[in-house]
């Protein structure tokens, strides 16, 4: 068992669920509610990782981070390293891989909010803070939730993005399914089945959370 | 009443998505009805008052303070114009308490005694003991007056009602029409009621505002809209069956009297000089104003115009009958009324039978010829007035 690959995949998949809250609930709530031109070419461009092959993905970001590029050379710049092979450069891949993930769920959970509830808050008088404190965050909190298992599980198992973005550099870009594939190239079964069972086991509790959270008589439910 | 220095006073206008040009006032105190067909324009006038729409133009005010001027580009946010709305179907906040949806209410929700003045509330609208349930738990009265509690919560400028009625069954309805008449007298703001019920109307406001297709038609108290319309068209909406076409003969000062030539006879009206002799007009009778006469009775009345006719096919309305009877003369006029159950028997009211009415000239109103016909069967069209934009 490879702790240290299972640590950091477990470091990037909590990092990339964190930063993806915010800015899953800004854009959740932007798609939700506003019109907008190029509205439909937005959703379709937050979709697209889903369908895209990761390694295909991965290439792109990969040339757009390198050394070479404008992006590659501030970072390096600033931060005395380059953001490609880093934890960093798999986090930003990993941020927008995941952007689907966080952002549809969000999106069809503030969607659900009748208009009318957030009219009546305005007649109340609540500011916009309070509006998105009291009222907008516990009702849509079902969607965010399950939004933020799926972006953890989703993060722990990506392979072909980490891959072309980080390579395999132990502790450092070397994530839980990059060790299994090591294992398996090094034709140690054993260690790739144990491996391979743990990310099973917290697969299975994230989606069954998942589940739990949405299906009806769930943890929150409102009629 | 229409003080514009007190209550409220709005001025609408716009092309998109509805065309609208409303008036309206509403005083202190004072509770407004805005009638009108499902449609007509009604929600969307109360959505600019509240500042959940903006018109093209316009102007809006309240207690002397601006809150919508399109020439000065004044647009006051919703929360600033402190208004207390119920929605249609109450949009309580679901994931809250009774109590915690009328503390959202008020300005200050954690504040000291906010508490004890939220069930406070919640008692005025008879729901002590039921501050806990969630608004699932409660039935659709009990969500109304949650609903009431709640916009009643920051002693607002001004109260919205919008069709707050329409959503619970009718014995339900009945219980809150008297709670909403005990509770106005309590209240010290301009309320706006919507609804296109003209009976809730009558029964609960103080004044009428007539809407059709966006605009403003006739304001007033009720009974004075209802008997006195301004046009055919009002007289339509506020469901006046008798709306026939004549002209007038003379004036008659002396008798408080006007001659009308209506299907080759003469009638007897009020006096209403308004309209020149030989103008044509249409007139307009309530059903109450067309009374039953055996044919061997003298009518007794000043004003009484005494016509023949036969008695077309009845309707049975709960404990009254409405009766169309057909006027003999040239056009066959079918004037209507309405008689208790019992008087068709002792009447001998039968389909076919001959039948003589009296024709109360004092209720008898006059209104401009209407130039613009249509269906009288269908006397709200469908929403095809909407320009659709995309």
């Amino acid at each position: 068992m490879d702790w240290t690959a299972l640590i950091l995949s477990l470091e990037l998949a909590s990092a990339t669920m964190l930063v993806l809250l915010p800015i899953g609930v800004w854009a959740g709530r932007k798609l939700a509610w506003t019109r907008f031109r190029g509205k439909a070419l937005v959703e379709a461009s937050l979709a697209l990782p889903l369908v895209l092959p990761p390694t295909v993905l991965g290439f792109y970001l990969l040339v757009a981070m390198g050394g070479a590029t404008p992006l590659g050379r501030w970072y390096e710049s600033l931060f005395g390293h380059q953001l490609t092979f880093s934890f960093q450069g798999l986090l930003v891949a990993s941020l927008i891989f995941n952007l689907p993930f966080a952002v549809q769920p969000m999106q069809r959970a503030f969607e659900a909010i009748a208009p009318e509830v957030r009219e009546a808050a305005l007649c109340c008088g609540m500011s916009r803070l309070r509006l998105l404190r009291r009222v907008e965050l516990p009702l849509a909190w079902p969607g965010i939730l399950s939004a933020m298992v799926l972006i953890f599980a989703h993060t722990l198992g990506e392979f072909g993005v980490v891959l072309m973005v980080g390579g395999s550099i132990p502790g450092k870009t070397r994530t839980i399914a990059i060790a299994i594939y090591d294992r398996v190239q090094a034709f140690d079964t054993a260690g790739a089945g144990i491996m391979s069972a743990a990310l099973l086991l917290i697969s299975m509790l994230a989606i069954g959370l998942s589940y739990l959270i949405t299906s009806p008589g769930g943890i929150r439910r409102h009629d | 009443m229409t003080d514009p220095a007190r209550g409220l006073r709005a001025a609408i206008r716009q092309i998109v998505p509805i065309p609208l040009q409303a008036d309206l006032a509403c005083g202190r105190e004072e509770v407004l009805a805005l009638v009108g067909p499902s449609g007509s324009g009604k929600s969307t006038v109360l959505r600019c008052i509240a500042g959940l729409h903006t018109p093209l133009e316009g102007r809006i005010e309240c207690d002397g303070e601006t809150w919508f001027d399109a020439g000065s580009r004044v647009n006051l946010s919703t929360a600033r114009r402190r208004i207390g709305m119920v929605f249609q179907h109450y949009a309580l906040f679901p994931h809250l308490s009774a109590l915690e949806n009328v503390l959202e209410g008020m300005d200050d929700p954690g504040g000291t005694g906010s508490r004890e003045r939220g069930r406070e509330l919640l008692r005025k609208v008879h729901l002590d003991g039921l501050e806990r349930r969630k608004p699932h738990q409660l039935s659709g009265g009990q969500q109304q007056r949650v609903a009431v509690a709640r916009a009643l919560a920051r002693d607002p400028n001004a109260l919205l009602l919008d069709e707050p009625f329409s959503a619970v069954d009718r014995s339900t309805r009945e219980k809150l029409y008297g709670e909403l008449a005990e509770l106005r007298r309590e209240l010290k703001m301009p309320v706006i009621l919507v609804t296109h019920d003209l009976e809730e109307a009558v029964m609960l406001a103080d004044r009428v505002s007539i809407l059709s297709r966006g605009k403003t038609l006739q304001a007033g108290p009720p009974l004075e809209v209802m008997e006195r319309p301004a046009t055919v068209e009002v007289a339509r909406l506020v469901g006046l069956r008798n709306v026939f076409e004549g002209r007038v003969v003379s004036h008659h000062r002396d008798r408080g009297c006007t001659v009308l030539e209506w299907d080759g006879r003469r009638l007897d009206v009020r006096l209403q000089e308004a309209f020149p002799v030989g103008a044509r007009v249409a007139w307009s009778l309530p059903a109450a104003g067309v009374l039953l006469m055996p044919r061997d009775r003298n009518p007794g009345g000043v004003l009484d115009n005494v016509v023949g006719g036969t008695v077309g096919k009845m309707v049975t309305l709960g404990n009254r009958v409405r009766v169309p009877v057909h006027v003999h003369g040239a056009t066959g006029a079918l004037l209507s009324t309405t008689v208790p159950r019992h008087l068709v028997e002792s009447y001998a009211l039968a389909e076919g039978n001959p039948l003589s009415l009296r024709l109360r000239g004092e209720n008898i109103h006059l209104m401009p010829p209407d130039d613009s016909p249509r269906d009288p069967a269908a006397p709200f069209p469908p929403s095809s007035y909407r320009h659709v934009t995309n």
